[in-house]
């Protein structure tokens, strides 16, 4: 799909002016989400309250409320840019549009190894966490991409997902049978099988903004490689790309994304999935335009999906990994449906 | 090169071996059933010996002991060869039916399907013991029929239904979350059931109706097991053979569907019991005859034994779901790869 459409038009897609247009909207959007994962919550609170939070107030309970969910939409908003951008790297490395760190297993593979650091190694310290999900990321994403793209076809995107979900399936299963014994770190078993924003503090969020940033700039560096690599392997070497150095620094980059993403939040799926799709459509294929757009559009869908896990569960909340896998999955299907049977 | 009569010997004399050989695999299987059920009954925190268990199942008054193997341990074992039945036998029908070891129903999604509908009924309804278990099996054959309807195209059938099914159980797994988290308490142990499936706590009033459509949906499905055994041969032979396919298809489907539905509701979506069955039992029998029986057996043996070991051998005490899945999802990877290297996938 992608390498015939990027030959057929020579500027990638769509008009610069329409893309403009588009990032405008979708910066406004943001806003507006950013503003709403404040303002809604399990508590009401008026717009007093939540003025008086943000110049540092926590007198009354619903000030303290505000005060706790400006972290977490900070949280939110960074988490879901770093899975959808994570997400768009990944289809456009392995130019197969089921890639996405949740559906790979990657982000149970380090939620496992932040969990065996937990139990076994007294890992306590945030960094240690952070570096240890990046490690598991990184050991899981190569094993399911070797197991997906052996035999005929490389990885095909029914072997890629296949091989992700047993992955996914075995590591969850590890996380329980690591858990379960422990009381100790029983009470986190919830949040190390299904990712949330809840507990957010600053603390945290400082903690991994070095990797993250670290994360961001390898993969928009890497966009005009991808858009040579949709080319397919032989046109992007033929056009001076050193195809596997430039595989390896975007996959690093996603990896080290999905990573600490999980390390803070827990393992979260099907964002990095649909937003990329999502942003396809609108800014065309071009990765200088895509990969951008898929951050903003990651961070819009994982606040707007922590909003509404607040509101349908009141007075509890869902943790963000439950609604976006219930938005996500039906993607997912549409997604398979569009594909021509030899494709998959 | 014609046909000659050593060939036809020599063709015979590897039938009845292969006949032999299935002979004693299920006979052993069927053993191996039964010592994991006596040992479940017998050991455990506390050892009863053989005789003494004997003498409670006969009625007599034993104690302590009446509380440990009547109450706890029977229901648990009855319970455990039931759901493993059903997982072996539904799974086995599922792939052969759609001739991929990858299309059982704990991985395209229904097993999660009737999983979710179970814990619904029980959390949201109110519902218990048969209602829970019909309201599980409706909601399966639904989902079953909405997974084929996406995935009938022209080509693809077989990738398409897998990966449709990998997006319906990821719908189910959240609904199943969504409603556990609506219950008063989120209690971690009901939740493992749900998610992964568990014998703890069997009461007689789940296993029931599980066993009752065992006996019933397993006599459709053994019925057709020849029209099953020919639509593996593909549906032009099939229908050569005089097989009416459709209606075949449509009664094996839903016996399939049925069995996975009602035992999910007793014990939880097992994991991978259904996936795994078939391809061992195919493993130890070799590929004669029909699958089903033998798939059963080794369903029923995986539940008992990962049970027992999730139980005593682990150090904790892991629900079967959490041992089976960790047991199968290394034999999902490894089915990857060699379909893989084969090139059929």
């Amino acid at each position: 799909m992608t390498t015939t459409a990027s030959i057929r038009a020579p500027d990638l897609g769509r008009p610069n002016r329409l893309r403009l247009a588009w990032l405008l909207l979708v910066l406004g959007l943001l806003g507006i989400c950013c503003a709403l994962s404040v303002a809604i919550g399990a508590r009401d609170v008026g717009l007093a309250d939540i003025l008086a939070a943000f110049n540092g107030l926590a007198d009354t309970i619903e000030q303290a409320a505000v005060t706790k969910r400006i972290p977490r939409t900070v949280l939110a908003a960074i988490a879901g840019a770093a899975l959808g951008l994570s997400g768009a790297v990944m289809q456009g490395v392995t130019r197969n549009p089921l890639a996405d760190p949740g559906i790979l297993g990657i982000n149970m593979g380090a939620a496992l190894a932040v969990v065996v650091g937990l139990a076994w190694f007294g890992l306590a310290a945030a960094q240690a966490y952070i570096w240890t999900a990046i490690f598991g990321a990184a050991v899981t994403a190569v094993f399911v991409f070797v197991i997906g793209s052996l035999g005929r076809g490389g990885a095909t995107p029914l072997k890629l997902a296949l091989a992700g979900t047993a992955t996914s399936i075995a590591l969850a299963s590890f996380i329980t049978a690591v858990i379960l014994p422990r009381n100790d770190i029983a009470e986190g078993a919830r949040s190390w099988q299904i990712g949330g924003v809840g507990g957010a503090t600053f603390d945290t969020i400082i903690q991994i903004l070095p990797f993250l940033a670290a994360g961001f700039l390898l993969c928009l560096l890497s966009a005009r490689k991808l858009n040579s690599l949709a080319l397919g392997d032989e046109l992007a070497a033929g056009l001076g790309e050193r195809v596997m150095l430039a595989r390896a620094t975007a996959s690093f980059g996603a990896v080290i994304l999905a990573g600490a993403t999980t390390a803070i939040c827990g393992p979260i799926a099907f964002v990095g999935l649909l937003v990329p799709h999502v942003c396809r459509l609108l800014v065309g294929v071009d990765h200088r335009w895509l990969l951008p757009f898929s951050a903003l559009g990651g961070a819009i869908l994982l606040l707007a999906s922590d909003v509404i896990g607040r509101i349908i569960a009141r007075p509890g909340e869902l943790d963000v990994g439950i609604v976006t896998a219930f938005v996500g999955a039906p993607i997912f299907i549409w997604i398979v449906q569009r594909y021509r049977g030899r494709d998959l | 090169m014609p046909v000659t009569e050593t060939d036809i010997l020599a063709v015979g004399a590897i039938r009845r071996r292969q006949a032999t050989r299935r002979r004693i695999v299920l006979a052993i299987l069927a053993i191996l059933v039964l010592a994991a059920f006596a040992t479940t009954l017998m050991a455990g925190k506390s050892f009863v010996p053989p005789l003494e268990v004997i003498q409670i199942l006969l009625g007599a008054d034993m104690g302590g002991a009446n509380f440990t193997v009547g109450t706890l341990r029977l229901p648990r074992a009855v319970l455990s060869v039931v759901a493993g039945l059903s997982f072996g036998l539904g799974g086995a029908a599922f792939q052969t039916l759609l001739r991929n070891p990858l299309a059982s129903p704990d991985i395209i999604g229904i097993s999660s399907s009737a999983s979710a509908a179970a814990v619904f009924a029980i959390v949201v309804l109110s519902l218990d013991g048969a209602g829970v278990a019909f309201f599980a099996v409706t909601a399966s054959l639904v989902v079953a029929g909405f997974i084929f309807v996406l995935s009938f195209r022209r080509s693809g059938f077989g990738a398409r239904l897998i990966l449709t099914g990998i997006g319906v159980a990821a719908i189910c797994q959240s609904i199943i979350y969504y409603v556990l988290s609506r219950a008063p308490v989120w209690d971690a142990a009901e939740a493992l059931r749900w998610l992964t499936g568990s014998v703890n706590g069997a009461a007689w009033g789940q296993i029931g109706p599980a066993a009752l459509v065992l006996v019933i949906a397993g006599s459709v499905l053994l019925s057709r097991a020849r029209a099953l055994e020919n639509l593996r041969l593909g549906e032009d032979t099939a229908a050569a053979l005089g097989e009416r396919v459709n209606l075949s298809r449509v009664l094996i489907i839903m016996a399939a569907v049925a069995l996975i539905a009602f035992a999910t509701a007793a014990a939880g979506p097992v994991a991978f019991v259904a996936f795994l069955s078939g391809p061992i039992a195919t493993r130890l029998v070799g590929h004669y005859g029909s699958a089903l029986i033998p798939s059963a057996l080794t369903g029923a043996l995986l539940v008992l034994v990962a049970d027992f070991a999730g139980q005593y051998l682990l150090g904790a005490r892991f629900p079967v779901g959490v041992v089976t899945g960790a047991l199968g999802a290394p034999y999902l990877i490894y089915l990857i790869v060699v379909s893989n290297r084969a090139e059929k996938t």
